[in-house]
């Protein structure tokens, strides 16, 4: 008994920290409309920065501290200088845009905490006064964690009070309701919003500076916090603070007692949580229904326009263009070029639900992976061969896409979108903690092609003809009637219901499609470099997606293609520098805040000029 | 006080505002009127800069307020109440007048919470209230009575009268010329010619766009074929 007791204090003391980074990024999130990525990397700063301030002063309460509230106010200071250089110059963009600038802010941060800190991990030192354990009911509880968890009850009760009884909460409540009004009653929007990145920035500082005595500091704790985060915020409802507390003590306590029961699947169980809150309670435990605001993600002209007789003929000939670089180029090219290929088929399949069906995936990532993970087990203990594998690997993901999709075309907007970043999680969970099926962390090794493909010109040809056949595919179907419902469904649902179309069947049927495809490209990816890893399906690659649609212009149909040729050339060089993700994420940061329309877009758009001015 | 010069504004492509030019005099009461549709909203809106006007020049107490934000322009004095009241539901009534508050402006009337609470007796009972639970009539007032929290030199009114019950519309009218007694100048876009012609000192009529006819309020409202082309529905 006495033991479960101290196993729940101690998920409470987790909870706390939990919460403190999740209220951050809910209240940013009410406010500005941005799903902010960097907030975990916020924490992640927190944790190191506290970590050499208190190894660095006096040793003594005041040091501690002293250090924990300087690195936290530091991390506000940080998220200011993001707000203030960044996203103030992206506040007319699409929402997605800004959350692909911060995920640039997250890879810049990584490497700057390399730099800086090195790649170990760091071990703090414990809070004086708090270091040593209390007995409760024979059980000894860290006296840290007891610290922790009224911090967290202080946290809690400071926001509530200043939420809901100061001016500034008030006007913090109105802007998310409606910021223009208020900018017309005289309230300067630009000031408030960095007053709330500021709020929020140091709430995720002092979480993460408060977590030094109780755990390493790690270079994995920003995207390990950042997913923990989100099903926090979604399970309590956006923008809800004791949303974001409740959620943080359900989230915490189901890992201290899940730990005991199922030990290989703690991560899953998590997830799943965030899964049946949504299905119940579609605007999590407390939040509030929200009509367009959660729902425009994706705002703008999101016209897909028909290829013209030019632009058919420029694709027939970079396509014959392709079938002869063999002879030309070096072999490596032909590897990266068939990268290229399957991420343009990736992003393809992304853009076939997002740009047309303006059903946004943060998750996109499941389905390449179930696609990678399938075939590569299929040849591994099914031992059928690479033809059948990648026959295969579409089934793998369709199915996935089948499941994940019957919950995610329920919900619209961001939560659509977050809950297919859950279900992504899951399945990056199970590829992650099951060693013995999918090797865990090491991945899947052996998954080379069939002889008569394992010459890197076949496998070449292998790639083009099924990726172009594939987007070929995907196009065919937005120029028939299922595209032309799909786009209808996108840009007015009721007139779409009203005349007899079941849009949500409708919209599951084209998540299936996308996931066919995506998985089509993942088997054919775990075959190009012999080995697949959990990365296949992590957070990253599912932003890799969602960057190369939107650096490629989402309105566009070949931006996805050039997002994913941009995308794998540009990394592939970067690859060569020390420091490649943070000139990485300066350059998207760059993409972002000078090309709102994407690459493809922005030309367009520029080629559309030049024609206006020619023509007066 | 308040000089529109030759404005234009485009939703899009199409034309919404054309050449729109009119003055509005200091402590005066101007009504803009028009049909549904005829450019009212869109005019208080340019001038506001909540849309961007594609030319065309807006000189508030002899400065050109064409290049600032519409926070900015509040700051000058110029106070806007939209058509759509926009109130801030999930704040209660007081919280509504104080995160408008605004003072120590020169030369503006100072409204503290007492004196809005004397020109609107039944905002004073509903101060802890959720907005959200108002109804109709006590919204409007509440969005005049916000809008003046910010202690506004002249306010941009738009169709204040509409939706509410004709004692509610006499409550107003007597509001407003409170106000004007205040030396607040008015600029108020109406449909109701009967409300306008108990408040407004002089028309401004806007027919697809274009100002029609500028002139006395009384006028106005007397000439038949005014009447008729412009503004009859
Ligand atoms: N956001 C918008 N996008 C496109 N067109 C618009 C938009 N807002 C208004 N319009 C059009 O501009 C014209 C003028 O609209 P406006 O709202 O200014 O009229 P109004 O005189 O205020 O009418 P009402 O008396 O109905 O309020 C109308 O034809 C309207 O359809
Ligand atoms: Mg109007």
């Amino acid at each position: 008994m006495s033991f479960y007791f101290a196993q729940f204090l101690t998920g409470l003391a987790s909870a706390s920290s939990l919460f403190l980074v999740a209220s951050g990024l809910s209240i940013i999130f009410g406010v500005t409309r941005i799903v902010n990525f960097a907030h975990g990397s916020f924490y992640m700063l927190g944790a190191f920065i506290a970590y050499s301030l208190v190894t660095a002063l006096p040793h003594g309460p005041l040091g501690f501290w002293g250090g924990v509230i300087i690195s936290a106010l530091v991390v506000g200071v940080i998220g200011v200088v993001m707000e203030i250089l960044v996203l103030r110059r992206i506040y007319q963009s699409p929402e997605l845009f800004q959350l692909v600038a911060t995920f640039g802010v997250v890879l810049l941060i990584k490497d700057v905490a390399l730099w800086v800190w090195g790649p170990e991990d760091k071990l703090g030192p414990r809070a004086p006064g708090f270091d040593g354990a209390v007995d409760i009911f024979g059980s000894k509880v860290p006296e840290y964690d007891l610290v922790v968890i009224v911090l967290g009850l202080v946290v809690l009760a400071a926001l509530w009070l200043l939420f809901n009884r100061t001016r500034w909460g008030a006007l913090v409540r109105a802007a998310t309701e409606d910021r223009e009004m208020l900018g017309a009653l005289g309230i300067n929007q630009a000031l408030l919003f960095t007053s709330v990145f500021f709020l929020g920035s140091v709430l995720a500082g002092l979480g993460g500076a408060l977590q030094i005595p109780r755990a390493s500091v790690s270079h994995h704790m920003d995207l390990a916090i950042i997913a923990t985060a989100f099903v926090v915020v979604v399970v309590g409802g956006m923008g809800s603070i004791v949303g974001a507390f409740l959620a943080s003590v359900i989230i915490s306590e189901l890992n201290a007692f899940g730990i005991l029961v199922f030990p290989e699947i703690t991560l899953v169980l998590m997830f799943l949580v965030m899964v049946v809150v949504l299905v119940i309670r579609p605007w999590g435990i407390l939040g509030k229904p929200e009509g367009e605001a959660a729902g425009e993600v994706l705002e703008g002209e999101t016209l897909s326009i028909m290829p013209g007789r030019r632009m058919r003929l420029a694709l027939l000939g970079a396509f014959a263009l392709l079938l002869v670089l063999p002879s030309v180029v070096e072999p490596f090219y032909l590897l990266l070029l068939s990268e290229v290929f399957v991420f343009a088929l990736f992003a393809a399949s992304l853009h076939f639900i997002m740009g047309n069906g303006g059903m946004v995936s943060f998750g996109h990532a499941a389905y390449f992976g179930l696609g990678a993970y399938g075939a590569a087990m299929l040849l591994i203990y099914g031992d059928t061969g690479m033809e059948l594998a990648i026959a295969l690997a579409p089934l793998a993901a369709g199915l996935g896409a089948l499941i994940f999709g019957y919950f995610c075309v329920r919900l619209s907007g961001v939560y659509m979108a977050m809950l297919s970043l859950a279900f992504a999680q899951i399945v990056w969970s199970v590829a992650f903690q099951s060693t013995e099926l999918t090797g865990g962390e090491d991945g899947l090794v052996g998954v080379w092609p069939s002889p008569w493909a394992s010459d890197r010109i076949v496998y070449y040809y292998l790639t083009l003809v099924l990726c172009a056949g594939g987007i070929l595919a995907l196009w065919r179907m937005l120029y028939a009637p299922f595209g032309y419902t799909l786009r209808a469904g996108r840009d007015s649902p009721l007139r779409v219901e009203a005349i007899g179309v079941n849009l949500r069947q409708h919209r599951w049927f084209a998540f299936v499609i996308a996931g066919l495809f995506a998985g089509l490209a993942g088997g054919l990816y775990g075959f190009l470099h012999g080995i697949v890893e959990p990365q296949a399906v992590d957070i990253p690659r599912s932003i890799d997606a969602l960057m190369m649609v939107l650096i490629g212009g989402v309105q566009t149909l070949i931006g996805p293609l050039a997002g994913a040729f941009a995308f794998v050339f540009l990394e592939n060089r970067l690859l060569a520098f020390e420091f490649w993700r943070a000139i990485f994420g300066l350059i998207i940061i760059g993409i972002c805040v000078a090309m709102p329309l994407g690459i493809v877009g922005s030309l367009h758009r520029l080629a559309l000029r030049a024609a206006a001015a020619r023509a007066s | 006080m308040l000089e529109v010069k030759r404005l234009h504004t485009h939703y899009g492509r199409a034309e919404i505002l054309s050449d729109v030019s009119f003055e509005v005099g200091a402590g005066e009461v101007a009504a803009l009127l028009g049909r549904n549709g005829a450019g009212k909203s869109t005019t208080l809106k340019s001038i506001m800069r909540l849309v961007r006007p594609t030319s065309g020049e807006v000189v508030f107490d002899e400065r050109p307020i064409g290049r600032l934000r519409p926070y900015e322009i509040c700051r000058l004095g110029l106070g806007y109440v939209p058509e759509e009241r926009r109130i801030f539901t999930s704040l209660t009534v007081g919280e509504n007048l104080a995160v408008a508050r605004r003072v120590n402006r020169e030369g503006a009337t100072v409204w503290t919470l007492e004196r809005i609470f004397e020109l609107f007796p039944n905002l004073a009972e509903m101060r802890e209230k959720s907005a959200r639970a108002m109804s109709g009539g006590e919204q409007q007032m509440l969005t005049v009575a916000r809008t003046l929290m910010g202690s506004p030199r002249a306010i941009l009114l738009d169709e204040p009268s509409e939706g509410l019950a004709p004692v509610i519309v006499e409550q107003m009218a007597r509001t407003l010329k409170e106000l004007k007694d205040e030396g607040v100048t008015i600029l108020l876009s109406e449909q109701n010619l009967h409300f306008a012609g108990l408040v407004a000192d002089r028309a401004i009529i806007i027919e697809k766009g274009r100002i029609r006819y500028q002139g006395k309020m009384q006028e106005a409202l007397e000439d038949e074929r005014i009447r008729a082309a412009y503004l009859m529905v």
